[in-house]
């Protein structure tokens, strides 16, 4: 009995070993989970819980258990300081995804550059890349594609005249900047600026001055809901001409919100909501339709562009864990030196003067029609 | 008497001391950081709230306005950092002299509602410069704190600057607690028409106050842009003056420990808590509500209320 139970122990001791031996392979995350923009945060942490239960129901990553783990910044940069040296030096971490937001995303920057830990942020803002930061990537798209992205559109429809108006964030305030520095390029005039706070009700003031002027298009910028009142509003003053939204119009909740007003509106997006309408020789179209479903039947809700920044960020990441193991130096080697990896958000191809590693051709131009996100002709 | 007044900050400086040299993990010594430049920022605002009863709603916009004055000085114009502070301390008194001036005519909720106005304007003004300030995406590559070519440009340097700068405030404060100026204070708490019969220049108190209140949430600002090496202007937001208010409300308004009490509070129970996940904001808010609904004087009042029943009780079963 006692050699029995000896042998027992002997096997769960090694068994454990064994197990052990696969140690797991340890990534962070930083979303503002909760806070004001936990619009972005939410999918964002959903995602990345989604996709480590997928790898590890698939047997890990080269038989190593993948461990993200998550830390909500509530958007705030003094919580992102704190979250970051956590997840560096208690977690011991072999890269960081995240942070959401752009201004999380500046202060933890001056952290991993210090502690040389690949950092994929989610966060839009050139800021972040430009000029290049050894150890930091992102994954959105950047605004200036977006803005070059609107204006061959222009082009195409033979519209020369425009009128921009912005909100005064973080956001609303480099697509501005952007619109205003490609202008010329594409040979576009801006024939009015109009700024309003992220918080308005009403833009009919805006509206009527942009009316009186010959424009021959608006281009809005902006990521909060103020983005549905310009659209309402400019249907209530029955103006008719072209509507361009920003790429921050990539949620499906802010063109329901307008109802009819929504319709037709232009805008440059990733190209996740209109995967229905891509061709099969698409090469992001398996990525994307995977995801989606996969998404909408775990969380019950609709994807959004921002769960995608997530997607492409931890996928880039085990790819490079696959590749080279938890070593923080050749992670940042292998993602840099990346090509061609199909992801949600586009083909992204790094390089180390490029650490966005998207060009415009990830962006495609959507529209409104009937309620649903189409690719517009 | 002088040594068992200063005997709890002897005790604290010698705890603040040797606490780091077992804590290596950059984590902790960051929390610690933060602690220490919130009290900082909280010692002023107890000063102004718990002692001279006046309320503000804008120090946030201190706090920024000290961060980014140095910060625009030593990363933009290359100047040295002390004279770049000297320049923030000089900066923050200006301004908070005349809006105190505008400001302190008014009282209770007019007050909070004119200084929560000079948060925002400030707020807006620092989003809007984008030229100067950076704009919403803010101003990096501040560099560390240097004084004398010592560079403090780790999380174990930066830990000793901060906490000394705090005990070196604490005695400033505690001294001015118990001179004329702070039994005027105290005064002007109980009845502004008290104080002025009794002799007190209500107005001029007032704004010195403020004025002082304000500086010491711009050092404040300034160990913190200069240890984070970034600022935005979400640090001007009023959500921060609010969790500054909360942190004297917790720990204890009209004690200098309550600051400080409130500021490790409210910086440790989040990182605490973060193992709970979701479950995360609803016990960090319940412990809020239980100690406010129960102890009116913050955690500090609580303590000595205790404190003293304890001894009413050890007495009265000596006599018994």
């Amino acid at each position: 009995m006692k050699k029995i139970v000896f042998a027992a122990s002997l096997c769960l001791l090694l068994c454990s070993s064994i197990v052990r031996a696969a140690e797991p392979y340890k990534v962070g995350a930083v979303f503002a989970v909760t806070g004001p923009a936990a619009l972005l945060g939410e999918p964002e942490r959903n995602t990345v819980m989604m996709l480590a239960e997928q790898i590890n129901a698939a047997g890990g990553i080269n038989g190593h258990p993948l461990e993200v783990i998550i830390e909500d910044t509530e958007g705030d940069e003094a919580k992102t300081v704190l979250k970051v040296k956590k997840l560096i030096s208690s977690d011991k971490v072999a890269a960081i995804i995240g942070p959401t937001r752009s201004g999380t995303t500046m202060a933890a920057i001056p952290l991993v550059e210090k502690a040389q830990i690949p950092m994929i942020s989610c966060a839009a803002a050139e800021d972040i890349v430009k000029p290049v930061k050894k150890w930091v990537f992102k994954t959105p798209q950047s605004d200036a594609d977006a803005v070059r992205r609107i204006y061959e559109k222009m082009k195409e429809m033979k519209l020369t005249k425009a009128a921009v108006m912005s909100g005064t964030t973080g956001f609303g305030t480099a697509g501005r900047d952007q619109l205003k520095k490609l202008a010329p390029e594409y040979g576009i005039t801006i024939v009015a600026d109009e700024t309003y706070g992220p918080k308005d009700t009403d833009m009919t003031a805006q509206l009527t001055k942009i009316k009186g002027t010959d424009a021959q298009a608006i281009i809005n910028w902006e990521i909060v809901p103020a983005q549905t009142t310009v659209m309402k509003n400019k249907k209530q003053l029955g103006i008719t001409i072209p509507l361009f939204q920003s790429h921050g119009f990539g949620n499906i909740k802010y063109a329901q919100d307008a109802g009819d007003a929504a319709e037709s509106v232009l805008f440059p997006c990733g190209l996740l909501f209109a995967v229905d309408t891509l061709p099969d020789s698409n090469l992001q179209k398996p990525v994307l339709a995977a995801y989606r479903k996969a998404y909408e039947e775990k969380f019950k809700t609709d994807v959004s562009a921002f769960g995608g920044y997530a997607w492409d960020a931890l996928s880039l990441v085990v790819e490079a864990l696959r590749a080279v193991g938890p070593d923080s130096v050749k992670i940042r080697d292998y993602i840099e030196q990346k090509k061609n990896f199909v992801g949600v958000s586009g083909i992204f191809s790094y390089s180390a003067e490029d650490h966005c590693g998207l060009n415009k051709m990830s962006f495609a131009m959507l529209t409104i029609k009937d309620g649903k996100i189409v690719v517009a002709k | 008497m002088a040594i068992k007044r200063h005997l709890p900050l002897m005790l604290f400086g010698c705890a603040a001391a040797v606490l780091p040299l077992g804590l290596k993990d950059p984590y902790y010594l960051g929390i610690l950081v933060f602690i220490g430049i919130f009290s900082i920022a909280t010692m002023g605002l107890n000063l102004l709230m718990g002692y001279a009863g006046q309320i503000s709603l804008g120090h946030a916009a201190f706090y920024a306005l000290g961060a980014y004055a140095t910060g625009l000085l030593t990363a933009k114009y290359n100047v040295h950092f002390l004279p770049a502070l000297i320049a923030a301390i000089i900066v923050t008194a200006a301004i908070a002299y005349v809006i105190g001036i505008a400001c302190l005519r008014l009282k209770g909720h007019y007050l909070a509602v004119a200084t929560l106005a000079v948060g925002e304007i400030v707020f807006i003004c620092l989003n809007a410069a984008v030229g100067f300030t950076g704009g919403p995406s803010g101003l990096a590559g501040i560099p560390s704190i240097e004084i004398g070519g010592f560079s403090f440009d780790s999380d174990f340097k930066f830990y000793y600057l901060v906490w000394a700068v705090f005990i070196l405030l604490f005695i400033l404060t505690a001294n001015i607690i118990n001179s004329r100026s702070g039994r005027a204070l105290r005064c002007l708490h109980s009845s502004e028409i008290a104080a002025a019969a009794m002799g007190i220049n209500v107005t001029k108190l007032k704004v010195q106050v403020f004025v002082l209140s304000a500086v010491y949430a711009a050092l404040a600002g300034v160990l913190y842009g200069h240890s984070v090496t970034f600022i935005s202007p979400q640090s001007s937001d009023l959500m921060f003056s609010v969790k500054l208010l909360t942190m004297i409300v917790v720990g204890g308004m009209g004690n200098l420990w309550g600051g400080v009490l409130g500021a490790a509070l409210l910086t440790l129970l989040p990182e605490m808590l973060s193992a709970f996940h979701d479950y995360e904001l609803i016990i960090y808010g319940s412990i809020l509500l239980v100690i406010v609904m129960f102890l009116p004087d913050g955690l500090m009042g609580g303590f000595e209320a205790l404190g003293n029943k304890i001894i009413r009780k050890v007495r009265a079963r000596g006599r018994g």
